[in-house]
């Protein structure tokens, strides 16, 4: 099967409608970026706190909001992540000192607003092994030993963790589980209350910390693309090296300003999305260059704009296949990889569409003008004007 | 078969089951090779549930306390010396990078005593530098390599207490290390897999477990204020006033004053333990070691029907009235239940951390969210694969089987090397290992475009493969290299995160080489081998 035998699109003629979307791509990016005051960093490059709840009942987000309101300095954001429902509550914080603070402000209003339990009792939706294992003992400790308590409590918090997701609903849905006695499950009763939802999972990160973070991933990534350059050019020419990074550098602007457009958070894990799609975009325009610098001497009679047109050409099958499969992997992980890696995906897939065009309609184009350039330079300069251009041409 | 394709056969076989025993092992049963999997293949805290903490060692507090310490054997040797000054103090600072600024300030030294002074640091105190500061003004800075060796211990004493603290909580999976590579670093990271109640850890971390026992010299009263103005608005020398610990039930605030210097603190320990008093309560008991059991038996024999106080990281745990000599042996009452009861008394056992802590991070996966993401990148992974697998076939038919093993085994090489080299997977990872599937889809199709190209031309089917590889790998490496190339300034500089994805991506590249050139060629030599092939199914 084969879907391109011998292509012959004339590419470079029909750049300018390409460019002209890049072009305001670009600026819808960066304008909305302008009016945001920047990207919309995460709790890892600004700091503050991000508690994942999952409520056994419909709970609104005002509802959280309005439990939290007025107790934690800041902003309080609650959101609902739309596959698995789960409600994640963010504040923010300015100061370290009050981080482990929010964390517990956070909790207990939880816990006071929609836990309705004793508060001398055990919450088991929350409780970990230990703390299961610690109320079991002071119950049973006389007819069981310490590795049936451990034991049964192992297989309590796996069995909500695994089979209930998370959530047990009453007690008595341990009867009958594997390895939990009822005189377990009765003894827990006395000791422990299940609260109507589950803490899952909790990030905080101080604002000094956030900071490193960010100036760290910058550092890194710019790093990169200035190895990258240095590479290239030295295996090409440098005008191929800074042709590749302008291209990648381009799909990571309008990368971040879709993200800004769509209101989505930069995160650590968007950060690597953002290095993956650099890698990608860059394999793209290496095979471009890659063919032209092997049909150069080939072709040498030709225009070197036909040469570029070529080139993309002969090498089309392979940027739609492998763009098309890459793109194929990055949907599945963007409808099916879950929650913590939506803003991943979500990146891949834009860096993919634009990542392919960007080595045809901005990559190539910067080579040809820098060529048609250094052409037109040649015979306008009078003779003697330049002599060190002049003599470097002939040299050449 | 030749004898260069046998040698290949053979090489690309012992590279397989390396990596398969790298992987499971040698198991004999479905059991042993779960087990052999989930030992050999770390999942990071955030695949599999688990909490992590960044501490920050407020280093400046074990600067201050050094300074403080210094300030009061100072004032000794110079009462002793003779010299006179007015004022003698240090300033204050608070963040973790000013540790050093820290400084005494001795004013008004008469000027015929300048000399003795000097004599008297140089002699006593030779960690601080003496700087005249004007008129009969010194300050003392404390010197830069003791200050280097200040921040180091501190740091050093903090991991080491915190570990002792983390281990008696029977945590054996967890590890403690001092983060990043600089020495200067003052955090700490600490990670604990499968812990999902980190509430009770931070608060038993955080504790600097600073105990004192102290005489009581007045009090209670209902506010700071108020004992400031009982004393006429100045605290007796020597005294401070600190605040009881507030528990349910009880009136309200109390405030004692207190001598400043304890007669007993937490070095004189020399075991703790939860115990009932008579009622049920539960509380800490310990003993004292030989020296401070004297020194405490003095204090009370000759401080009968006064108060002592204890109290913990300046706050008063309890205030009671002593009513014979004690010894050896004592008891912290008020505490609550018995899980407090045992964290205070590990706390205390394992010894003072020397400054106080600040939670600069915090990541804490729950296990059922850790089982959800596994589940959701397995299930996203196996669909994006099976389509990849699928259009591969579809596309390059006979030639597409090439191409799925070679994916196969790059798969296999890279787990292998996570097993091998002990690096644990975490999301980035994952994120690394998507884009070493793409890149090495893009070498197969690069190298099957190629051999296409070269079939057009005209070529036969041995010499259009031939051609195509060799001319598809410059592609290939200097795409390889590229990326390498950016990944090794991702791992000098990057996050911890951006490390991960740099690690897995370098690995998956270097097995894609050998796999897609090595592996997949070798596949159609094998096959085609003393044979007439005429015909490709590409």
């Amino acid at each position: 099967m084969e879907i391109f035998k011998q292509t012959n699109f004339d590419f470079l003629g029909k750049k300018w409608p390409f460019i002209i979307a890049s072009l305001v791509l670009t600026a819808a990016g960066l304008g909305s970026l302008a009016m945001k005051g920047g990207p919309r960093y995460g709790i890892d490059f600004k700091g503050g706190t991000v508690t994942v709840v999952r409520f056994q009942k419909a709970v609104t987000e005002d509802q959280v909001r309005n439990s939290l309101s007025g107790k934690v300095p800041g902003e309080i954001v609650v959101q609902r992540d739309t596959t698995t429902s789960d409600l994640l509550i963010s504040t923010e914080l300015r100061d370290e000192r009050e981080l482990n603070a929010a964390r517990e402000i956070v909790l207990s209003s939880l816990k006071a607003t929609f836990g309705g339990g004793d508060v001398a009792k055990l919450d088991l939706s929350s409780a970990g092994q230990g703390a299961v294992a610690d109320r079991l003992r002071s119950q049973m400790g006389a007819s069981m030993n310490e590795d049936q308590i451990q034991e049964t409590a192992k297989a309590i918090v796996t069995f909500r963790d695994t089979q209930k997701g998370g959530l047990l609903g009453t007690i008595d849905a341990l009867n009958g589980v594997n390895g939990v006695s009822a005189q377990a499950v009765e003894a827990l009763k006395k000791e422990a209350y299940v609260a109507p939802y589950q803490v899952r999972g909790f990030d905080l990160v101080g604002p000094k910390v956030g900071q490193e973070l960010r100036s760290q991933a910058m550092t890194a990534t710019l790093l990169a693309l200035a190895g990258m350059l240095v590479y290239i050019a030295f295996r090409f020419e440098f005008i191929y090296g800074l042709a590749a990074v302008i291209a990648v550098f381009h799909d990571t602007i309008i990368t971040i300003g879709l993200f800004s457009i769509v209101d989505k958070e930069i995160s650590l894990t968007v950060i690597a999305a953002l290095l993956t799609l650099v890698g990608f975009s860059m394999n793209d325009t290496i095979v471009v260059f890659d063919r032209i610098r092997e049909n150069l001497p080939a072709m040498r009679k030709e225009k070197f704009d036909t040469i570029v047109n070529a080139s993309i050409n002969q090498t089309l099958s392979r940027t739609i296949l492998t763009s098309g499969l890459t793109f194929l992997t990055a949907v599945a992980l963007w409808l099916f990889g879950g929650p913590v890696l939506n803003g991943f995906s979500f990146a891949l897939v834009v860096g993919i569409i634009v990542g392919t065009y960007s080595s045809i309609f901005i990559a190539s184009p910067i080579l040809i003008w820098w060529r048609d350039w250094m052409e037109k330079r040649k015979p306008n300069t009078p003779a003697g004007a330049a002599p060190a251009v002049a003599t470097a041409k002939t040299k050449r | 078969m030749t004898s260069t394709i046998r040698n290949k056969a053979i090489f690309i076989l012992a590279v397989v089951l390396i990596c398969i025993y790298g992987i499971i092992g040698l198991p004999k049963s479905k059991d042993e090779l779960v087990k052999n999997w989930n030992e050999n293949i770390k999942l990071g805290l955030d695949l599999k549930g688990g909490s992590q903490l960044v501490l920050e060692v407020q280093v400046q507090d074990a600067f201050k306390a050094e300074a403080d310490q210094t300030i009061e054997r100072l004032k000794a040797a110079l009462q002793k010396e003779l010299i006179a000054y007015v004022a003698m103090d240090r300033n204050d600072p608070n963040k973790i990078e000013d540790a050093e600024k820290i400084e005494i300030t001795i004013k008004g030294v008469a000027s015929d005593k300048t000399s003795a002074l000097r004599d008297v640091i140089s002699a006593q105190f030779a960690a601080w530098n003496l700087n005249a500061a004007g008129s009969g003004d010194y300050r003392l800075t404390y010197k830069p390599t003791e200050a280097q060796a200040m921040r180091r211990d501190t740091v050093e004493r903090s991991i080491r207490t915190i570990e002792t603290r983390i281990n008696g909580l029977g945590l054996t999976e967890a590890t403690v290390q001092q983060r990043g590579g600089a020495q200067d670093e003052s955090s700490i990271l600490v990670q604990m897999p499968g812990v999902d109640d980190p509430d009770r850890v931070k608060d038993l971390l955080r504790t600097a477990a600073m105990l004192e026992i102290t005489s009581v010299s007045g009090g209670p009263f209902a506010t700071r204020e108020a004992g400031l103005t009982q004393n006429g608005g100045v605290l007796p020398l020597g005294t401070r006033l600190v605040k009881e610990r507030v528990t349910p039930g009880q009136p309200g605030e109390q405030w004692w004053l207190l001598g400043r210097n304890a007669v007993v603190t937490g070095r004189d320990l020399r075991s703790a333990r939860p115990a009932q008093d008579e009622f049920g309560k539960w509380e800490v008991a310990f003993n004292l070691s030989q020296d401070a059991a004297k020194r405490f038996g003095r204090f009370t024999e000759s401080n009968i029907n006064n108060k002592l106080a204890v109290v913990l990281d300046n706050q008063i745990f309890s205030v009671a009235t002593i009513q014979n000599k004690i010894e050896d042996s004592g008891r912290i009452t008020n505490i609550g239940d018995q899980t407090r009861a045992s964290d205070l008394s590990l706390t205390l056992t394992s010894g003072s951390l020397p400054a106080g802590i600040v939670y600069g991070e915090e990541r804490t996966v729950g296990p059922s969210l850790g089982a959800d993401s596994i589940r959701d990148g397995l299930l996203a992974g196996v669909i994006g694969v099976g389509a990849v697998v699928f259009v591969m076939l579809v596309y390059y038919k006979r030639s597409g089987v090439n191409a799925v093993l070679a994916l196969v085994l790059n798969a296999i090489i890279l787990l292998a090397a996570l097993s091998y080299f002990g690096a644990v997977l975490t999301l980035p990872g994952i994120a690394g290992f998507i884009l070493t599937i793409g890149m090495a889809v893009d070498s197969n199709v690069l190298i099957f475009e190629r051999v296409r190209e070269e079939l057009r031309h005209g070529k036969g089917v041995i010499a259009a493969i031939d051609a195509g590889f060799s001319k598809a790998f410059l592609t290939i490496i200097d795409t390889h290299v590229t990326t390498v190339v950016s990944c090794a300034f991702l791992f000098a500089f990057g996050t911890t995160a951006v490390k991960g994805f740099a690690i897995t991506l370098v690995i998956g590249l270097i097995a894609n080489v050998f796999t897609a050139v090595f592996v997949s060629r070798f596949i159609y030599q094998w096959e085609m081998e003393g044979k007439q092939v005429e015909t490709l199914s590409i």
